[in-house]
Parts: C-alpha cells; structure tokens; sequence
C-alpha cells in the first residue's frame, strides 16, 4: 500500500499577533510548523503502512524553507519526501494549488491512497483535498474519523457529519482527508529523528513536473483577493460583578433584554 | 515576477513593511524586499509608498470569452432525510437580496429523493424563484461523486452566474470539486457577500489565518463565481405563503452514480441535543470544568437556554467529551447569538473558532485571562457555584 | 551551559523531553498514589527508541561498536526524571541490569537478550541486595551449587528495582562460600524459571512507580550457560558495573532536582503575594541561585563522568562515586528547598513538588549509600596517594 499524505507548512497560530497600530499581520518571530491536522493524515498513513506494508512519501508545496515539514514528517515515519518548490506557483488560489500538487502526486506515480487533514489552519479552505481528486479523477471522502477496513482495493470509513457520521465504501486509489479524532499522532522516535537528519528531500520544479505554467500561480487563479482588512478586534465588555445570586441574575436580565433569549 | 521594487527611487523609508497585511516585506540593504511566499499580491504597498517604487503587475488570469452568457444566482439546497439545512435557508434570502442588486432569477438546486413532496414548495416559499429538481433514490443520501457529477452537469449546461453552498461537512466537500470541474473559482467559509455596484462581480469576505485578517474575494475572469457561506451570518426568510415559483425536475443520469463510493450507513448519535453548528446559544466547557461528569451541568444550562453543548481542545483531550463536541482550530467554527464560555481560558487556537459570536458570556475564575477580557459579558467566580444559580433563574 | 552535547545526544535530550511531558507528565501522580508501573508510559518511551541508547548498534542499540553510551543514558534519565524520578527508572533499573551482560556476557547472551533489551520488548533488573547484605555487599546468602550442566540457586533478594516487570535478572549468588567475596558469581535468570518467584511487593516513600520486589528462589534450577563472566567473578562484576552505572542513577538525582528547580524557578515568577511576583524578593531569589548553583555543578560532574566512561576510562571508581553522592545530595536539598518555595502547596499532593521530595530520598541509599560513596571516594584517595610515591 503506498501512501501519499500532502503537508503544508503553516504559520504557528498560537503566535501570530497583530500589531494594533497597522492592523497588520506580525509575522516575527512567528515559526512555522506542520499543518496540524496534516500531523492527523500522515499518523494514520503510518499505521496503515505498518499494518499492510508499503511506503509513505510526504508531499508539500511552498519555499524552499518548507523542506523543515518534510523532514519532522520521516522523524514521524514517512519515508519518502518530495518538495514542489517553485517561484511559478507563488500566488496561487486552490484550483491552481491543487492542480500544482496533483502534477507533482502523478509524477511520484503508483499510490494507492492520497491522505491529507481536513484543512490547512491559515487558510481554512478545505478545498485542495477534493480538487486533487478530481484532477486526478479518483474518488474522495472528507472528514474521515475512523479507518474500519482497508483491503481488496478498497476502504471503509467513516465520515464525520453534524449529526454524527456516515460510513463510507471508497475504491482505491481515494483522496482521503481527515479530522482530529481519527487517532493520537506519536512523537518522533529517536530512530526517526536519526533518519530525518539523513533524508533526502527531492525538489521538483514547475518543469519538473510538467505543468502547464498558465495554470499556475496568480495566472492559473481565478480568484483573487481585492482587499485585506482587519476585523474590529473585540473589545471587552460589562464585567457583572456582585454576589453569585446577583451574578446570576443580572446575566439573565441582560441576555433578556438584549433580546437573546 | 508581479511585484517590482525599484532600488533606484526606493528610499528605504520601511512605509510598506509596517503596512504589509502578510508580513511579507522587510528591509534589505536600506531597500524594500518583498518574499514571495508570504505576499498574497493584494497591492497595500504601492499605494503606501511615498516614491512610488513599488508597482504590482496584475498578472491574472485570461479572462474567458462567454463571461456574459452566465446568468442567475443558485443556492445549493441541502437536504438530509427530505430536510433542508438551514444554512441554505439563509442563503435564499441572501440571494434574494443580492438579486435586487442585479436582475436575477433565484433558484434554489436540490438533489433528493423525492421522499419529502413539500422540499420544492418550502424553498420557493423561502425565496426561490425557481427550483431545480433532481429526483432519483440514489440521490437520498450525499455521495461526493454522484451529486458533484449532477451539479457539475447542471452547472455547465445552464450557466449560472453565481453557485452559492453553506459551509457544511457536504458544502465543503461538495464545492470544491464542482469547481475545479468547472475550472472556476470557489471562495470557502464567507461570512459576508456583496454585489460590487462598479464591476457587477460577487465580492465574498472571509476570514483568514484564523479570523486574524478579513479578506475580499472576488471571481473576476471565469464563471461561475462560487462560495461556501457560514451558518448563522444570514437570517433566513419567514416563509411567504404568497410566493409562487416554477419546479424544474430534471431526470437523474444514470451515468452520473458513481460506481466507486458508496454511503453504507448514515449513524446520527448526536441524539435529541441541538447541532452545534445549527445552535443559536452554545454553551462550552473546558479546563475548568475538572471533569467529564460536570458536563451534565452544562447539559443542563444548555437544554434551559435551548442550545448546544461545546467543549475545548483541553476538555476533548481529557476525554471528558467527545471530539464532535470540539470549537476551535482543530475542531468547528461556530458563530451563534450567544456563546457561553465557562472556564474557558481562551487561546488562541479556541477563540479562532468562536470569536464571531454576536454576544460572548465568560465564567471563570481568573479575571485576567483572555477570554473575560474579549466576553460581552464578563463573570468572575466559580462557575460550579454560578451555573447552577442561572439555571435556576432561567427556570423562573 | 553548553556541554556539547552531541547531534545523537542532543535527539535522545529532546525525545526523552517530549516523552515525558506528553506522556509521563498527566500520569506520574496518579501512579505515584496507586504504587503501581506505568506500563503504558514504558511502552511510549520503547516506542521512541530510548530503550536502547547505551547498548551497541550490533545489538539493535546506538552505540558504535566497542563505546559504551554512558552518556546518552545520562540524557535520556535525566529528561525522564524531570517529570517523574520513578517513571524514568523502566529504563534507568532495566541499564543497571543489562550493564554487565554488555561488559561481561559472551556474544551468546548478548544475542539473547540485547536486542529485545535495545528494543524495549523486555526490562531488565539487577539483584545484589539481601536482608542482612545492603551496603556490605559481601555478606550475601543467596546460593549457587553446581550439578553437573546446572547451577541451583536458593535464597531471596530484597528491594530488586523493576522486580516483577523485568524479563532478565542478573543475579549475584555465592558459588564459594568459603572464598567470601571471592566466591560470588553472576548469573543471567529469566523470569518464569521453575523455582524463582516474586516475594513482597514493597510499598515505598518514594520512587512508588517503579516496581519493587523480593525476589524468591527455591531449588530455582538454570543451566551452567546462565553464567555471567566467570566463576568467582560476581562481585568484581558488580563493583565494575556499579562503577559505569551510578552516573546512571546521579542522573535520575539529577532530573529531579532539575525539574524540581525548573517548576520553582515558574512558581516564583507568577506567584504573587503582598501584590507582587514571590521572586521579586531578594531572599528567595538567593535561595534560587543556591538551588541552580548546585544542580549545574551535580550536572557537570555527571555529564564529565559519564563522558569519561565512553571515551574508554574503565577506572573511574571515585568520579562515578563523586558523581552519585553530590548529585543526590543536591538533589536531596534541592527538593527540600523547591518545597519551601512552593510554601504550602509546596506540602499538597496537588503540586508536584512533595512527590519530588519523597523521590529525591532514595538516591542518596540505593546504588550504594552515600556512606558507601564517601567510602569509595576516600579508598581513592588512599590509592592515588599511595601510587604517587
């Protein structure tokens, strides 16, 4: 079974700060690390592989600085890693991202499955999953929970819904992405830090993996943002002070008369 | 290259670096250097510089050639069971609102199994124009391929102008495939839509790098535009008896049942508690609650108040509840009228999933933590000793 | 303080960190209370591959051949024993076992057991200690009696660290009674062996995650092939094992007063009374410094030693005694000290810090009292002297 997980670097959110004067993004001493939930993707690509043997090969876009993501993903049991890194592809929205990362999963070849988390948490769109699905026209679940099966060319899942889940039959090769209760990602053995330290990441270029370049970058975006603003940052409100019963009662009164309830 | 600095007039004078919304700019060399990867080309810096040094070269996408035979707005309708979410509700009476900016026909799609006789007459009474309706047994339950292969069909022979979805677990899933079939645009989770009165085009807000940044979207050179919208941002339509409307059923294509995914079992566990996303009051527990067996009180705050029950990151870890439970970051967004918060620190990964809530309640024991200092309302004490005197003053 | 550390050692330092705060950290009170072996934690810190950071790479280790890797399970205790002194000794207990087999074992045994030791399948215990034969090492009962391919052993071990849970006990027993010290051998017993049980599990002051337990051997028949070494050479085994394997245990003393200083360090800056910071007063400030004071020399004397050991020094008796009896001293006051910072919540089972107290005790008894090391150390001094001339 050979595995493919997508990662993204993303910026730490628990660091990202805004400077109150420009409204703008602070992006100092800001570090970058593994998509979160793309840590969920590769932990059960790793225990698929060690169940039914086979490899992972971990896949990324972006700077060549990205190459840090790729190499924690070996510490954590992937063992290959491939780095689409390219000035081409700088700007582009999820159809030309997922058409990028698509190109570059055709070039690696011989997958079986296509894992990745749900979303990316600086982007939040969910959409590069599906759309590698369809460009490589095979089949797709979302927000999978749970693995039941996995055999014969195909799997069994279940997919998380507002109402609880659905299970889910899908022939292999699938775009799988998945949400946070699927398993418990390990930490990095030593053998594997040892091994990442080794690695050898593999760039590809635009050229690399033949893309047609008009289907990159802000030429291969249709969308494109107009305008970046800052949303009113919330500012505090009524501190309800007093003994508990008054606590209590007060919230009510003003929930009520704010109409909330 | 699309951004150009010119060393020559630059002065190095760093306008642009502090105003870059991305932090893409730095000084190098007393001269501005933009990094690529962080900008997103939205142009802040050229009109911040002082010497004029920085041009962006709009390089975009060709515009395609029949931008103008794309008319209408569609709402995807969303249906379990015969029941449409209420998020497409909302989007009706927002594509109504957005049609008397521009002359268009709202129609509301849906795909089901005609096991419910009223789906149609509900949605035009709801504000669609017209309804397209795809009737077939295979289409009861979401399949990602079956019902993107139909919209996709749909889409390309009827040419509408604008696709609008809610953001749920099918919207999400859903959307994005339609549009990369449609090699068109698609704008995920806004929480604002407009029409720009100068190009005519959707202009979609949402939020970025977790509610930090606001971002306008727009779909300039292709058709359709397409969004996923959030629940709750729009209120839904009281339904208009007086309103009539024309159903379209279109037969299912059988070609269009996909053969390689198949729904096996729909598991709905989440009993007689209100979705979290459909809520108008959540209320959410976290560290503080010290255990799973205090939840059953915020149950109870919940079911008095007639909302959802939601959890942090640190309480789902616990295992005190279960994931579904989760708001924030690694789990959903939600954005109620009321968000109840008890003991509830507020990091930043929670508070990315919670912040737009029209009214945020706070109870916690410290004063100082962030998520009193953001709440409407702000209650320091012991939340085991408070809840149990609101709900008795709600019962009152 | 930069010591260098090594790339490998550097991994092994921030493995066996990530180990202990996710997985010891939420657990290590709760085993505390119950008495009981966090298996589950020791299946963590086998799957991070810190089982075998001193054993050889032929044998599923690290170490390059020939080096011993002192200093890797210096790190990797010291780490564990931050969050939990109990906890880290699956792995600390199971060195001082597997120690002599790498020194003394033939490539038979080795084969046998380091692999799985080097893997994390199987712990491994050392047993010296008898009722009347604590520091007087000597003064063991425990029997060996040779019949024909096979050694009989009978009598009981007392307070054998990761007794029960061990797979592999290495085991002194008088072979000769009449030679005294000279008569003791060293044996390698699997658990399960007809004749040898599990006696009292003993309830203990600190340390009370890890396992300890008598161990009992009736008529306990091993083949002659169980032989560690030579015959009559289980007591120069022990005092050479004890020698490499007491950094092992300074490093345990070590971590607990590291980590003990760490969260007193955090405690201080954010614990306000009289309307400002705890650590804004100059007295406690002080007590502070002499705490880190004391833990930096304990680490640097246990990092030199060790790294002494690996770079082949084999007669490193009074540093590894130095090392043992300063670190767990430190460790000793420190603790005391961090509980005073604490003030009374310093006193609560809800803090971590009376726990670390309670731990701290024990390392300055097992492994050799610290009479036992000032002994060493004195018997050092008298040789190097005597040498000189």
């Amino acid at each position: 079974m050979n595995i493919i997980v997508t990662i993204k670097q993303v910026p730490d959110a628990a660091n990202v700060r805004i400077n109150p004067e420009t409204k703008t993004l602070v992006r100092e001493g800001v570090e970058s690390m593994m998509n979160p939930l793309d840590a969920y993707a590769l932990e059960e690509a790793v225990r698929l592989k060690e169940k039914l043997g086979g490899k992972v090969t971990v896949v990324c876009m972006g700077p060549p600085m990205a190459e840090a993501v790729l190499r924690e993903a070996i510490s954590l049991g992937a063992d290959e890693a491939v780095l689409l890194s390219d000035r081409a592809v700088a700007g582009s929205d999820t159809l030309a991202t997922s058409y990028a990362l698509s190109q570059t999963i055709k070039k690696i070849g011989d997958y079986d499955l296509i894992l990745g988390g749900k979303q990316a948490i600086d982007g939040d769109t969910a959409q590069v999953g599906p759309g590698i699905a369809v460009n490589l026209d095979i089949p797709q679940v979302t927000c999978v929970r749970k693995v039941r099966e996995c055999a014969d060319g195909k799997m069994v899942v279940e997919r998380m819904t507002e109402e609880g889940y659905d299970v889910v039959e899908v022939t292999l090769p699938a775009v799988v992405t998945v949400v946070k209760e699927i398993n418990e990602p390990r930490i990095a053995s030593l053998k594997g830090k040892m091994a990442a330290k080794r690695a050898q990441i593999k760039v590809m270029t635009a050229a690399d993996i033949e893309a047609d370049l008009t289907r990159l970058g802000l030429k291969g975006s249709p969308t494109n943002v107009v305008e970046i603003f800052s949303p009113d940052a919330r500012q505090g409100g009524v501190k309800i002070e007093g003994a508990p019963e008054e606590q209590a009662k007060s919230l009510v009164t003003a929930l009520k008369e704010a109409q909330l309830l | 290259m699309p951004i150009k600095i010119n060393k020559e007039t630059c002065v190095g004078c760093g306008a642009c670096v502090s105003q870059c919304p991305f932090g893409a700019l730095s000084l190098v060399d007393n001269c501005a250097f933009v990094e690529e990867t962080k900008c997103k080309f939205c142009g802040k810096c050229a009109t911040v510089c002082p010497c004029e040094a920085i041009t962006v070269v709009k390089e975009e996408m060709e515009a395609k050639d029949d931008l103008g035979s794309y008319k209408d707005i569609w709402v995807f309708a969303e249906q379990k069971k015969g029941q449409v979410a209420g998020v497409s509700f909302e989007l009706l009476a927002k594509a109504r609102e957005l049609a008397s900016q521009k002359p268009n026909t709202v129609w509301a799609v849906v795909l089901h199994d005609g096991s419910n006789a009223a789906i149609c007459d509900e949605l035009i009474k709801k504000g669609a124009d017209k309804v397209l309706s795809v009737s077939a047994p295979e289409l009861k339950d979401f399949d990602d391929l079956t019902y993107s292969n139909v919209l996709y069909r749909l889409a390309k022979e009827r040419k509408p102008e604008i696709i609008l979805c809610g953001a749920t677990t099918i919207g999400r899933a859903l959307m994005p495939r339609v549009a990369v079939m449609l090699k068109t645009g698609l704008t995920a989770d806004c929480t604002q839509l407009h029409i720009d009165p100068e190009t005519g085009l959707l202009i979609q807000t949402r939020p970025a790098f977790g509610g930090n940044i606001m971002a306008r979207i727009r779909c300039q050179n292709t058709r359709p535009q397409m969004a996923t919208v959030r629940h709750k941002v729009f209120a839904e339509m009281e339904p208009d008896a007086s309103r009539s409307g024309e159903v379209e059923a279109v037969p299912f294509n059988k070609e269009d049942l996909s053969l390689r995914s198949k729904v096996l079992e729909v598991v709905e566990n989440i009993g007689e508690q209100v979705k979290l996303t459909d809520a108008n009051i959540i209320v959410s527990g976290g560290r503080g609650m010290k255990g799973p067996e205090n939840f059953a009180l915020l149950k109870e705050l919940a079911e008095a108040l007639g909302g959802a029950v939601g959890a942090s990151r640190a309480a789902v870890d616990a295992g005190w509840i279960p994931y579904a439970h989760q708001v924030g970051q690694t789990g959903k967004t939600v954005c109620p009228k009321v968000y109840i918060a008890c003991g509830i620190s507020g990091q930043i990964q929670h508070l990315v999933g919670m912040q737009s809530s029209d009214v945020i309640v706070a109870i916690n024991k410290d004063p100082e933590c962030p998520m009193m200092k953001i709440a409407n309302y702000a209650i320091c004490g012991d939340l085991f000793e408070i809840i149990p005197l609101i709900i008795k003053e709600l019962k009152k | 303080m930069n010591y260098f550390l090594t790339e490998t050692e550097q991994m092994i330092k921030e493995t066996a960190r990530e180990v202990a705060q996710k997985y010891i950290k939420p657990v290590a009170a709760e085993y505390d209370e119950k008495n009981e072996f966090a298996w589950d934690v020791q299946e963590k810190i086998a799957e991070a591959g810190l089982c075998g950071v001193y054993i050889p790479e032929t044998y599923g280790g690290i170490c390059p051949e020939g080096q011993m890797g002192i200093m890797n399970l210096v790190v990797a205790v010291e780490e564990l024993s931050k969050v939990c002194g109990g906890i880290s000794l699956g792995l600390a207990a199971t060195a001082l076992g597997t120690i002599p087999l790498i020194l003394f074992g033939n490539e038979e045994q080795k084969q046998k057991y380091l692999p799985a030791i080097a893997a994390g399948e199987k712990l491994a215990a050392f047993a010296l200690t008898e009722a009347c034969a604590g520091s007087n090492a000597g003064g063991i009962h425990t029997t060996a009696r040779k019949e024909g391919d096979y050694y009989i052993l009978n009598g009981t071990k007392q307070w054998i660290t990761n007794g029960n849970v061990a797979e592999m006990y290495t085991v002194i027993a008088m072979t000769d009674k009449a030679r005294g010290a000279r008569g003791a051998t060293a044996f390698l017993v699997d658990k399960g062996t007809p004749g040898f049980s599990f006696g009292k599990k003993e309830n203990k002051m600190g340390i009370r995650a890890s396992s300890t337990y008598e161990l009992v051997f009736e008529d306990c028949k091993i083949p002659a092939s169980s032989i560690l070494g030579k015959e009559g050479h289980g007591f120069l085994s022990a005092m050479k094992t004890f020698d490499m394997s007491r950094p092992g245990v300074a490093a345990q003393a070590l971590g607990i007063a590291a980590g003990a200083l760490e969260d007193a360090v955090d405690y201080a800056r954010t614990r306000e009374q009289f309307g400002k910071p705890v650590i804004s007063n100059q007295g406690l400030r002080f007590l502070l410094a002499d705490m880190a004071m004391k833990v930096e020399t304990a680490r640097a004397m246990v990092y030199a030693t060790a790294r002494s050991i690996d770079s082949g020094d084999r007669n490193c008796s009074k540093e590894s005694a130095i090392a043992k009896c300063y670190a767990s001293d430190v460790a000793m006051q420190v603790t005391t000290d961090a509980v005073q910072v604490f003030g009374g919540y310093g006193y609560m089972k809800e803090y971590p810090m009376e726990k670390r107290m309670r731990d701290a005790k024990i390392t300055q008894i097992y492994e050799g009292t610290n009479q036992i090391q000032r002994e060493v150390i004195g018997q050092c001094l008298i040789k190097e002297a005597a040498s000189k001339k």
